[in-house]
């Protein structure tokens, strides 16, 4: 396989895993909370990294997830019991656990495979060579690996929570009403966006992930009529970002990952212009009509 | 026989208490009307008995039975705008949630479900919409809507609130002639209603709230002059003001005793 | 001390100032997070404009950022404005979209033959030591022009900030103060990306407003204490990534800022979490002791008191809960201990009868005002007779005319004598 098929395939996994996510993200206005996580798991990464000295330990992925969801739990704890306005306890708290993990990344930059160009844009540059290894066999690039694996959970989580998560996104009041726990609906959520964030991180960064959750979701939310048709336009526009954004990159000389996030930001400008050129002509019939 | 017994309630909403030693008993088969003016803990009320916010004490029994022993013979229908109606789904996405049960949330519905889905849409006179986006519903078409997911739920009491809030006259008609059929099944509807000048009078019993319940009874007994004048005649000073002092200094509004 | 250390330390207080006065205002607002995006935005307006020029100085630099910081701030008002897009969504993707284009331009940069370009990842992390004392002029001048506007319209803007709706209908030019807020807030997030970087400039804009809103609600009040926090962490930060010249200066600032304002939401008088909770406690504390004397009154008559152990078995009160609340009573004077007895002492009678009082008076209340059953009265007073105070007291005494007996026909202690004093 060329090394250029590998980065693609990386590309349309991680784009594909996040869009999946961040339909619900977008539903349930929590894409800022998307944000904070994505900056946040950055100390956890850091530590995982110092830990184990490998850049694919499923344990310590899992570990550097877990700030995630401590992030969220933070959030709520913030507003709640202290009563910070919601948007600002989303802001302090994101900052503050990014700006610690900058820290990390700088003070053991010697000793940690990451560097801060990493953190904000990823290296899926480098995804082809970085293989795994089962004995003296390669098996293919890890991150393939990885996002092979994170595809599967979040396909099960989607899945299986289909209902759930359209329950308690759409109408919290009703989905508890019939006895749903609507607390622990959210933290399955954020947890599954946490780990994918982790997971996701070695080939996009820690920023450039939040393009990949919102946008192709949010360019969706625009065009479709059913959740199902959202989840499903969702999954085709990451993909063509995906490839779009590496012709790009390649034209361009450019950062892959970023080149990937500005094509899925072209989509949306297309769809976001065309609907509203659209609105603009049924008005001019409308009147001509009257 | 009892469909709704609520005993001693009180409970707060963001830690101010708003229902104060509420306690009153609904029979079967009636159209309830729960009436108060605004902030006098309605929504509240619904939200209590459903189990969706804690109380403070006292306890809900519906068919003489805790919540979560009949929860599939209760169905719940919140305000209208308490959702996001821009949300990608039909109308009869919205109605299918109706057959949506706790513990039953993986597979594909069955055909039986589908249908009664369908004839909930049909009884509300939906069906024609079934397919349209619920955002290019009209406000009174998004009640029905909601109505119908409720219908869906083939419970035996239907708690809503605020079913006539922003919707026309022509979906106001259809819903109280639908919720007088409900009523004449055997059903028992209660609904949350801060209107006092309109459709008062289909109501068989009525709930007066103003923090306190002022009464509760048969329509005509109950609905008297004296009791409209406690229930919208303005709060008790001493009542508003102990209610300030236990959120401003985090007073529990119930004892509970420190053990070891 | 260095003489590039002290310009670079003005430089970030100077900043940290300006950025405080605007956050203050987007916070009121609820728009702090927009400050995020337009800090992310300001990336691709800055790679563009060094595009363009290939030149790296601020003069440069500086405008291509402000630009860039007003069309995103516009975008995201488009996207909400003409779709169904809500603003976080609006806010995430303008952040994430335009950050990408700018990280985009930037490896472009870096790719091709346009020299050193290592100035332009200060924009990313912040590298105050870059700072030039030339650059100095350039915050002084956005925050006087800052501080100005906002002393100018100060009237205006607080009305704004606090309550748009009543500034709209009293005809307040609403589009004009929102564009100038915008222009300030650009200038005051272009300004800072030096310090801070664009990733972490959010925390300029937002904590030190969000720490200022939890100590007051006033608006000047908010103002002062929002700058203070912000210059201070500028400083802070900025020395300490000086002692360790390895560190960009962002971070640094960033974590002093937090350390500042999570500080503040734990150990804050009044609303800070640890006091809330030791209030708490001092609550609970009182209601035992409360109804330890409420106990001891109606057991009143034995002169030597009751058994402690008596005492603890007839209401199941835990051993060190008692124990506790015998102490702090005893050394208030209320009751007194003698050979494994207690007792009340005269004040003891005296605290006895008003809580029994206060007791039988809501529950009156309750019977009398709320219709509410004589035999469903009883536990919501076991919880009132502990808030109400004596103002209270009295306005419950001159509702109900100064009653003499409760629901349950038992007297009400002490409203005779009150009655009598009152008149």
């Amino acid at each position: 396989m060329s090394p250029d098929f590998w980065i693609v395939i990386t590309g349309i996994l991680v784009a594909v895993n996040c869009g999946l996510l961040g339909v619900f993200l977008v539903l349930r206005k929590s894409a800022m909370v998307g944000d904070a996580i994505s900056h946040a798991v950055l100390p956890g990464i850091v530590i995982a990294y110092l830990l184990t000295d490998s850049r694919s330990s499923i344990w310590m992925m899992l570990g550097a997830a877990v700030f995630g969801i401590i992030t969220t739990f933070f959030i709520e704890f913030l507003h709640r019991k202290a009563r910070v306005q919601s948007d600002a306890s989303i802001g302090v708290t994101f900052t503050w656990l990014f700006a610690i993990g900058v820290i990390l990344v700088s003070l053991f930059s010697g000793n940690v495979d990451i560097d801060q160009e990493c953190v904000l844009y990823g290296d899926i540059a480098y995804v082809p060579f970085d293989l795994f290894f089962l004995g003296e066999n390669s098996l293919g690039p890890a991150p393939v690996w990885m996002g092979s694996i994170n595809m599967l959970v979040i396909a099960l989580v989607v899945a299986l929570g289909y209902r759930g998560l359209f329950l308690t996104s759409f109408d919290t009041g009703y989905a508890s009403s019939i006895g749903l726990n609507t607390g622990a609906w959210n933290y399955l959520l954020m947890g599954a966006v946490s780990l994918t964030v982790v997971l996701s991180f070695n080939s996009v960064g820690a920023i450039l992930v939040v393009a990949f959750l919102v946008v192709p979701p949010a360019t969706a939310y625009l065009i479709s009529k059913r959740l199902e048709t959202m989840i499903a336009s969702t999954v085709v526009l990451g993909t063509l970002s995906a490839v779009g954004g590496y012709l790009l990159a390649d034209l361009w000389s450019a950062s892959i990952s970023a080149s990937m996030a500005v094509f899925s930001g072209i989509f949306f400008a297309l769809v976001f212009g065309y609907s509203l050129v659209g609105k603009k002509l049924r008005k001019r019939v409308h009147l001509s009509e009257s | 026989m009892t469909a709704i017994e609520v005993h001693n309630l009180t409970a707060s909403y963001d830690r101010h208490p708003v229902l104060w030693d509420v306690d009153f008993e609904i029979p079967t088969g009636k159209l309830v009307g729960i009436i108060g003016p605004n902030g006098s803990g309605k929504t509240t009320l619904l939200k209590s008995i459903m189990g969706i916010l804690p109380i403070d004490s006292g306890f809900v029994k519906l068919f003489d039975k805790p919540l979560d022993d009949v929860r599939n013979r209760v169905s719940y229908v919140p305000q209208r705008q308490s959702v996001d109606w821009d949300f990608p789904a039909t109308a009869m996405d919205v109605v299918q949630m109706g057959r949506y049960k706790k513990g039953k949330l993986f597979g594909r519905l069955s055909k039986l479900d589908r249908d009664i889905a369908r004839d909930a849409l049909k009884r509300v006179g939906m069906l024609e919409y079934k397919n349209r986006q619920i955002s290019e519903l009209s406000g009174g078409q998004q009640q029905r809507v909601f109505i119908a997911r409720s219908l869906a739920q083939q419970a035996e009491i239907y708690l809503m609130d605020e079913p006539f809030v922003g919707i026309d006259a022509a979906s106001e008609a259809a819903i109280v002639a639908l919720l007088k059929e409900m009523r004449d099944e055997g059903k028992t509807v209660v609904l949350v209603h801060h209107d006092l000048h309109t459709a008062l009078e289909f109501f068989d019993w009525v709930v007066m709230l103003n923090t306190r319940l002022v009464a509760s009874g048969p329509l005509v007994e109950t609905l008297t002059e004296a009791n409209l004048r406690q229930t919208y005649g303005g709060k008790l000073n001493l009542l508003t003001q102990i209610a300030h002092l236990v959120k401003s200094q985090e007073f529990p509004v119930r004892e509970k005793e420190m053990r070891d | 001390m260095d003489s590039n250390l002290i310009w670079v330390l003005i430089g970030c207080a100077l900043i940290g100032a300006g950025a405080s006065i605007v956050g203050t205002f987007s916070y009121l607002r609820k728009e702090a997070l927009v400050g995020d995006a337009i800090a992310h935005a300001l990336l691709p307006g800055v790679a563009l404009a060094f595009l363009l020029t290939e030149e790296k100085k601020l003069y440069v630099l500086f405008p291509g950022a402000i630009i860039a910081g007003l069309v995103s701030m516009w975008s995201i008002q488009m996207i909400k404005k003409y779709s169904k897009i809500k603003s976080d969504t609006a806010i995430a993707l303008v952040l994430s979209v335009f950050f990408a284009a700018g990280v985009v331009l930037l490896t472009h940069i870096q790719q091709g033959d346009f020299g050193n370009q290592s100035g332009l990842d200060a924009f990313l992390f912040g590298k105050a030591a870059s700072m030039l004392p030339r650059d100095i002029y350039l915050f002084v001048s956005v925050d006087l022009i800052i501080v100005g506007l906002v002393a100018l319209f100060y009237p205006y803007l607080k009305l704004y900030a606090f309550d748009q709706e009543f500034a709209e209908s009293s005809g307040l030019p609403i589009r004009l103060l929102r564009f100038g807020l915008s222009v300030l807030t650009v200038l005051a997030i272009a300004s800072g990306i030096q310090a801070v970087g664009v990733v972490l400039m959010a925390a300029l804009i937002i904590t030190p407003a969000a720490t200022a809103r939890f100590l007051s609600a006033r608006m000047h009040h908010m103002l002062a204490i929002a700058v203070v926090i912000g210059v201070l962490s500028a400083i802070i930060g900025v020395y300490i990534s000086y002692l360790t010249p390895s560190m960009p200066t962002g971070p640094w600032i960033v974590v002093v800022l937090s350390f500042f304002a999570l500080s503040t939401f734990a150990f804050a008088p009044k609303k800070g979490i640890v006091h809330r909770h030791f209030r708490r406690i001092a609550h609970q504390r009182k209601i035992m002791d409360e109804n330890v004397v409420k106990h001891l009154y109606h057991m009143s008559g034995s002169e030597k008191g009751i058994g402690l152990g008596v005492l603890s078995a007839e209401r199941q009160w835990g051993g060190k809960q008692l124990e506790g609340a015998i102490k702090r009573l005893v050394s208030g004077g209320l009751i007194f201990t003698n050979q494994g007895h207690v007792g009340l002492t005269d004040d003891g009678q005296r605290e006895g009868a008003r809580i029994v009082r206060l007791h039988r008076l809501w529950e009156l209340y309750l019977s009398e005002r709320m219709n509410i059953a004589e035999d469903h009265v009883h536990q919501d007073a076991e919880a009132i007779e502990h808030i109400i105070t004596p103002e209270l007291e009295q306005a419950l005494l001159k509702e109900l005319d100064y009653p003499e007996m409760d629901p349950h026909s038992s007297e009400i202690p002490g409203v005779k004598e009150m009655k009598s004093y009152e008149s």
